[in-house]
């Protein structure tokens, strides 16, 4: 346990050292400000182009915005932080198998499991705290402006996406495990989000997929029940795990 | 040949290494006797990394077993990994940190106690010449990073330490004080060290091996195998030059060396029959002497021949 903790302290001190975390910080932090200052400023932005619009014929009548708008922003923006998460984070493993750091810690008896476990352990915290506090500052700008209740299983929606964020990541951490360099893993991620979104467009196949739980607008707004995201929710921890036990097993074969 | 002790620190027997066509290891047979500095001598490519990458649990080989203090050595997951400490030939670290958090690091991962950590990364610091050294990392020189990477392999009171290829890239100063700095631990550690660099193995080593063509061909103390090896040259030195050349014409193959020195293969009874010359003529003789060979010499006959 004290040599996991080591190599987690390690991990810290890399994001904070690196920049990683700061850069992290500042981008979910900008987002969850974004969120109701576009929600705030779309009167505003459409009552600046209404008459160019009128001039194309579209007619801009009044426009309410609530706390609605502003939650609807804040699950659009998510994609593009998980986005920006797994490109910034896709080298954690493979920039220590090319610079050999990773030799040195396992030559002193250091279990490759741990290495796994703790960089894994490292990247949900961090994934946790990126989308909670995005989720927080929303919600208290939302609760200062508007009536946070407008917006149905709000949390249970957040908590879809940071799961599928989770998902992503160890899906992240299976492939560093397997591939050399960062750009294996990033284009492994990809191969695999866009396999299962594909997957997804079959009716039959949809609630057993993890891209089910991106579906935050039909939660929001009563559309979806939450209990019809079970079987995506039971698929998702599974295959997760099953990513994370196959990390381990390929790191253990792997020769560095 | 065997060393001054009997007690071994490393063995290995029948080790096979195939990587696709190319056969590096073939029945690898080697012992390392406990508190020596060897020598692990072969050209580059001759299979001295795979060898340690395979005692370091690195690699999986195709056949024959390593032990490593009496500890099988097992890929992967090597319990013998616990008393071995390994300098790499291009040590890398952590870049986002200091040397001193380097160390606690690397205590800390070994499992050594807080309060041992702190005080001996200190004394390893100031043994490897890094005490007071607050900067990163990253802006180390390379003789810093090899002087670092000899503190992080001895943290953890290693009984084996691996060194590979410690000096080859470094220059005369930082060279000599790696294997001052290698030749002090031998009390409490065994150093397996290879080398191209014949003269590095002549100034500290006590025991060393000859890999080529993936088995070893000498090993054996250096005195062993220097007098194994020993020449049948020798070098005679009269006093006068002017009798050189009448000796050389007699004797077809004595060959000028210096002024007043000849060399003499002695295949049968070439250097008898010289003698026999000499003391007829009554040419006076400074020095006759056998030819020591060099490890390079050495090298040259039995890994280049």
């Amino acid at each position: 346990m004290k040599s996991f903790i080591a190599f987690l302290k390690k991990e810290w001190q890399a994001q904070l050292r690196t920049g990683r975390l700061m850069i992290l910080g500042c981008l979910f932090a900008v987002l969850g400000i974004m969120n109701p200052a576009i929600a705030k400023m779309t009167p505003w932005l459409l009552g600046t182009l209404a008459d160019t619009l009128s001039e194309s014929g579209l007619a801009v009548t009044a426009v309410t915005v609530d706390a609605m708008t502003s939650w609807t922003q804040f699950f659009k923006n998510i994609p593009m932080g998980l986005l920006v998460f797994l490109l910034l984070e896709s080298s954690i493993f493979t920039e220590e198998y090319q610079s050999g750091t990773l030799v040195l810690t396992l030559t002193k008896g250091f279990e490759r499991y741990k290495v796994v476990l703790s960089k894994s352990v490292m990247l949900l915290l961090l994934w946790t705290a990126c989308l909670w506090s995005c989720f927080a500052i929303t919600y208290g700008y939302n609760a200062f402006f508007w009536d946070n209740t407008a917006a149905r299983s709000l949390v249970f929606s957040a908590a879809c996406w940071w799961l599928l964020g989770v998902w992503g990541i160890l899906l992240s951490v299976l492939l560093s495990t397997i591939a050399r360099a960062n750009t294996g893993v990033l284009v492994g991620t990809g191969a695999v989000f866009v396999g299962v979104y594909v997957i997804s467009l079959f009716p039959k196949a949809r609630r057993f997929s993890p891209l089910m739980l991106a579906d935050s607008p039909s939660l929001l707004s009563g559309a979806a029940a939450a209990s019809s995201y079970r079987l995506s929710i039971v698929v998702t921890v599974l295959s997760g795990a099953a990513f994370a036990f196959l990390g381990i097993a390929m790191l253990n074969r792997k020769q560095l | 040949m065997t060393s001054n002790s009997d007690k071994k620190m490393l063995h290995i027997t029948n080790l096979k290494k195939r990587f696709g066509e190319k056969e590096v290891l073939k029945n690898l047979e080697l012992s390392v006797p406990e508190h020596s500095i060897f020598g692990f001598i072969g050209k580059n490519g001759a299979g001295k990394t795979t060898t340690m990458k395979i005692i370091l649990g690195l690699l999986q080989p195709d056949d024959g077993a390593v032990y490593v203090a009496g500890t099988r050595v097992t890929y992967g997951q090597s319990a013998s990994n616990h008393f071995v400490g390994y300098l790499p030939d291009v040590p890398e670290f952590y870049p986002f940190m200091t040397a001193p958090e380097y160390l606690t690091f690397c205590g800390e991962i070994t499992g050594m106690p807080r309060s041992e950590i702190a005080q001996y990364s200190r004394e390893l610091l100031e043994l490897v010449g890094l005490g007071g050294e607050t900067h990163r990392i990253k802006g180390f020189s390379r003789g810093m990073k090899q002087r670092l990477g000899i503190a992080q392999a001895l943290l953890n009171r290693p009984r084996l330490l691996i060194c590979d290829e410690p000096t080859s890239a470094l220059d005369p100063v930082g060279r000599k004080e790696i294997l001052d700095i290698l030749s002090s631990v031998r009390a409490h550690t065994t150093v397996l060290f290879s080398t191209h660099i014949l003269s590095d193995v002549e100034r500290i080593c006590t025991d060393a091996a000859f890999l080529k063509d993936g088995v070893v061909s000498i090993q054996g103390t250096l005195a062993d195998i220097k007098a194994a090896y020993r020449s049948k040259e020798y070098r005679i030195e009269l006093e006068l030059e002017s009798d050189i050349p009448a000796l050389i014409n007699t004797f077809g193959h004595c060959k000028k060396l210096e002024k007043n020195q000849v060399t003499l293969r002695d295949d049968g009874n070439a250097l008898y029959d010289v003698l026999q010359y000499i003391t007829a003529r009554k040419i006076p003789i400074q020095k006759i002497e056998r030819m020591e060979p060099s490890l390079e010499d050495l090298f040259m006959e039995v890994v280049e021949k």
